[in-house]
């Protein structure tokens, strides 16, 4: 291994010393000179019919440029939606205009009727209250069922009801699921709701449109996770900017988590309107505005049913969920509750049939998107729910019903359409058993009885699905994008390399791990390469990072790009050494030819390539330099086991999270320091979504949690130190890393462990409760004990 | 708008301010000490924090003006005059206590102000200090363990308990 850290060393971020001393370049952190400010003016009503915007009190303000309405973007494209699912008659989804802003209704809080563009952010506020906006209320639907009752209000007029489709999964194994659900020995069926969440990144979306007007060319500072497809989206479909045209840069982006995949109206507003004033336009995004215009996740209402024979196989599962559109299809918004999660009900185990039936239905909310997980979370959590609920019922120890039921086979393809290439869940489920001292437990509850509190032991397990691809297949399952992931290795004449990667690190720590797979590669210290992202003007085409897919993918593009550098080094490396380039291997940064004792060293290539004077350039190019694009063949299957202990207090319903331990196969793994801090983090949401987080509407639609006063986010007194392990590894078989993915792991894995827990506390204390909805707030768990 | 002066990190600074300015947009916009990050409008996060005539403030719930003449100390001040990392820098980046950077500000001035008032903290000070400061990315695991490593504590054992 390299000294500084190539595969498998924890080697510290290189990029915390700018954040840690103040320097990094978060797109709030730029300024563009002559810039103006843009301030929204939002509904505060959740639907309405607009009958007048009168703006010119607000254009007499002081310092007001200019004001737009919805009349400006009339001719302009709607966002676009990423992903078209069919229904399960075959038809296309239904599909609504989304404009930039309004037009002629306002359809949830939050949704943006006018925009003002003043000399500073405090005159364009100021403006934005005087614009006289007259509306005349229309009912709200905000519950899903409702929403889809006949003659329910209508989010959008022109669409025949709110129901944007109705997806059966798989449809042929529909009757027999029904057949195998009435001959079954025992069916559990639980009824639970997914809560709907907001994302939080602890930055909030910023958008700064720049025109130049003598090349035509505009470009648009974003905080986003993908900034080639907000290109494509934007320039393609909104704006009509070819993508020579223009420039997107992500710089510095602090955090995601799925909520700045999405391409939003505040982008295309600034670089729209950056052209018509020529002037940049930015727009900082207070945190009440982004609970008001960030798309939300989750929110899936499901009813599941868990089909087991005499000797407690499982032998069929049935969902319906109705899933949460919101007001507009955010960009990946239908592809969330169908290919994200119908795909992932198999779960760790080998049920031979499986049905799920979902609803997506338009209410007058925000729109709700993929938030870390997507899908995978609401499908695991309803799976070990149910899973655990029948444990109860049939009086068996929940994790010897895992285990009998466990795929033990590789590769596995499930009834719902997808193939474990690799995963050991048997010898995950040991190491958690290890490391949690699962054996101890009783005796932590007797202690826990002493002091009178009620203790719980939950489990979970969960199978993911990571580096979402390959492109043909998701073609054919709606997605209107390719899914692969791009990378140049550019290698300098004196041996140090650039890698301008598709992916982009918004705190995943990139800029780290990928020079520690090139360093390995090469057998050159890893302080020799450098990181590239996040500007489309100096990276290749790439897709971006989401669903756990950086290092699977974008990884993998890195090595097959470094591994045509390799091959063309190796020919040049021949050529000096006057040898056949089959002899010639490339170890610890020396070309040496087997059998002599004949080498150069990797800066002597390169610096040949860049000056060929001894060089075979009848047969190769100068320079060193390639490209890859890497479309993977299979998702890959991350899986895990979680334990969670919970003291809950009689008296007040409080649930306190006392052990929470994590085991994980991700494959092999690049940097475990890394690793861990990914499933703390996701760990830290997924207890989040189980005991704090809530986005509530009320039913006249009003976002009653729109700030950190209201949406309660977990803080460093709400969470334990957490164990983790990922010693059990079952490479992938597919990628050239064996990697599998680890972001969204701790996110997908600890509410079912927590809501376990709580209710294993509760029947302990002889409280016959089977079931509480997440966020399990005391009032709630006090609720259900005295209910 | 009025003239503001302050010492910033040990340097004498002023500009010009609005009556309604807050500090954060002060230090951000009017100073371009960009360090001081906002993540938002209701003093929650705590992204914002920095030292005020040494006390620990959100510098979004503090008018520039109520700064007039004091001693301000922010992320951009704690690294040494020779460039290294404090050792609370330090063992943020050793124990891999930031993942986005965003909040990583905010979380260091707080810890600062909590090493000063109390050397050796508990796992439960540490939470309980931290309880001003949203991070969404760690979990708060390396965020806590990073600041008792930091007042020399042993933290080579954490793990559940």
């Amino acid at each position: 291994m390299p000294a500084d850290g190539g595969i498998g060393a924890s080697t510290k971020r290189r990029e915390d010393v700018r954040f840690l001393t103040g320097t990094g370049n978060y797109t709030d952190d730029i300024n563009v000179r002559g810039q103006a400010y843009v301030a929204f003016l939002r509904s505060d009503v959740a639907h309405g019919k607009i009958n007048s915007v009168d703006t010119s009190a607000a254009a007499a303000m002081p310092g007001v440029v200019r004001v737009f309405t919805g009349a400006d973007f009339e001719g302009v494209g709607g966002l676009p939606c990423g992903w078209c699912v069919t229904d399960k008659h075959g038809e296309p989804m239904q599909e609504p205009a989304h404009p930039v802003l309004a037009q002629g209704k306002v359809r949830h809080v939050g949704d943006a009727i006018a925009a003002v563009v003043a000399e500073s952010p405090e005159q364009a506020r100021d403006a934005c209250e005087a614009i006289d906006v007259d509306i005349d209320e229309l009912p709200a639907v905000v519950d899903m069922k409702a929403a889809l009752v006949d003659g329910a209000t209508k989010v959008h007029d022109d669409l025949t009801s709110n129901l944007c489709y109705d997806w059966g999964f798989v449809e042929e194994n529909k009757g027999a699921v029904e057949e195998a659900i009435a001959n079954a020995a025992h069916v559990t069926t639980l009824e639970l709701r997914n809560n709907r969440l907001v994302a939080n990144p602890m930055e909030p979306r910023v958008a700064i449109g720049d025109y130049n007007k003598a090349g035509d060319d505009s470009t648009l500072y974003t905080t986003s996770q993908n900034p080639h497809v907000i290109r494509l989206l934007m320039g393609a479909f909104v704006l009509g900017i070819p993508e020579h045209k223009l420039r997107v840069i992500a710089p510095d982006v602090g955090g995601g988590f799925g909520s700045k995949i999405f391409h939003y109206a505040e982008e295309a507003f600034c670089t729209f309107a950056a052209k018509a004033i020529n002037r940049p336009v930015k727009w900082t995004s207070s945190r009440s505005e982004a609970f008001m215009s960030d798309a939300h996740g989750r929110d899936h209402v499901t009813k599941i049913e868990l089909a087991l024979d005499a000797d407690n196989n499982f032998t069929a599962i049935r969902t319906e969920t109705y899933a949460n559109m919101g007001a507009y299809l955010s960009t990946f918004a239908p592809s969330v509750p169908t290919w994200l999660h119908g795909t992932l009900m198999a779960g760790n185990y080998k049920t031979p049939v499986i049905y799920v039936n979902v609803k997506a239905v338009f209410t007058n909310t925000v729109p709700v998107d993929a938030y870390r997980g997507a899908g995978r979370p609401e499908a695991t959590f309803q799976l070990e729910r149910v899973i655990d609920k029948a444990a109860r019922e049939l009086g068996v120890d929940p994790i010897a019903l895992r285990r009998q039921n466990f795929v033990t086979q590789f590769p596995y393809a499930t009834p719902v359409a997808v193939e474990y290439d690799t995963g050991d869940y048997n010898g995950t489920m040991d190491v958690l058993e290890k490391m949690a001292d699962l054996s101890g437990f009783e005796a932590r509850r007797k202690e826990s009885e002493a002091r009178g509190k009620l203790r719980g032991l939950g489990l979970n397990c969960y199978i993911e699905a990571c580096g979402i691809a390959p492109s043909q297949l998701v073609g054919q399952l709606g997605a209107r994008a390719g899914l692969y992931e791009s990378a140049t290795v550019r290698v300098n004449a004196t041996g140090g390399i650039v890698v301008m990667t598709g992916s982009h690190s918004h705190g995943q720590g990139h800029e780290t791990t990928f020079p520690q797979v090139i360093a390995d590669m090469i057998g050159i210290d890893a302080s020799m390469v450098e990181i590239e992202h996040g500007d489309t003007q100096n990276t290749p085409m790439g897709m971006g990072t989401y669903g756990s897919r950086s290092i699977a993918v974008g990884g993998s593009a890195m090595v097959r790009a470094a591994e045509k550098v390799i091959n063309k080094a190796r020919k040049i490396a021949a050529h000096l050494m006057e040898a056949s380039d089959a002899d010639v291997e490339l170890k610890d940064g020396q070309f040496t030819v087997a059998g002599t004792d004949k080498s150069v060293a990797w800066g002597d290539v390169t610096l040949a390539a860049y000056v060929p004077h001894n060089y075979p350039l009848e047969d190769i190019e100068p320079g060193l330099e390639e490209t890859a694009f890497y479309d993977p063949s299979n998702f890959t299957y991350p899986a895990g086991a979680y334990a969670c202990e919970v003291e809950v207090d009689p008296e007040t319903g409080k649930v306190e999270i006392q052990r929470f331990n994590a085991a994980d196969d991700f494959g092999n793994i690049i940097n475990p320091m890394i690793v861990d801090g990914q499933v703390h983090g996701g760990i830290g949401q997924g207890i989040g979504q189980a005991l704090l987080e809530n986005c509530a509407y009320d039913e006249d639609g009003q976002l009653l949690s729109a700030s950190f006063m209201d949406y309660a986010m977990p803080r460093a007194d709400d969470v334990p130190f957490y164990g983790v392990d990922h010693s059990s590894q079952t490479p992938c078989t597919h990628n050239p890393l064996g990697v599998k993915g680890c972001g969204e792991a701790g996110a997908i894995g600890s509410p079912p462990a927590v809501v376990n827990a709580v209710i294993d506390a509760l029947q302990s204390g002889g409280h016959n409760v089977t079931h509480i909805d997440m966020p399990m707030s005391p009032s709630r768990v006090w609720a259900a004990m005295n209910g | 708008m009025a003239t503001i002066s302050m010492t910033v990190n040990g340097t004498p600074m002023s500009g010009e301010a609005e009556g309604r300015t807050l500090l954060s947009s002060f230090l951000r916009e009017t100073l371009e000490l960009t360090g001081t990050h906002v993540g938002c409008d209701t003093g929650q996060c705590g992204a914002c924090t920095v030292h005020v005539n040494g006390k620990s403030v959100k510098s979004c719930n503090m008018l520039a003006m109520e700064a007039d003449g004091a001693e301000v100390s922010t992320i951009e001040g704690q690294a040494g005059d020779d460039g290294n990392l404090s050792a609370l820098q330090a063992a943020f980046q050793e124990h891999h206590g930031l993942q986005c950077g965003f909040c990583t500000p905010g979380m260091i001035m707080a810890a600062a102000s909590l090493l000063e008032a109390n050397p050796k903290p508990s796992e439960a000070d540490v939470r309980k200090h931290l309880s001003g400061n949203l991070c969404r990315c760690t979990g708060y695991h390396n965020i806590v363990k990073a600041i008792m490593a930091a007042s020399g504590q042993d933290v080579g054992a954490i793990a559940a308990e």
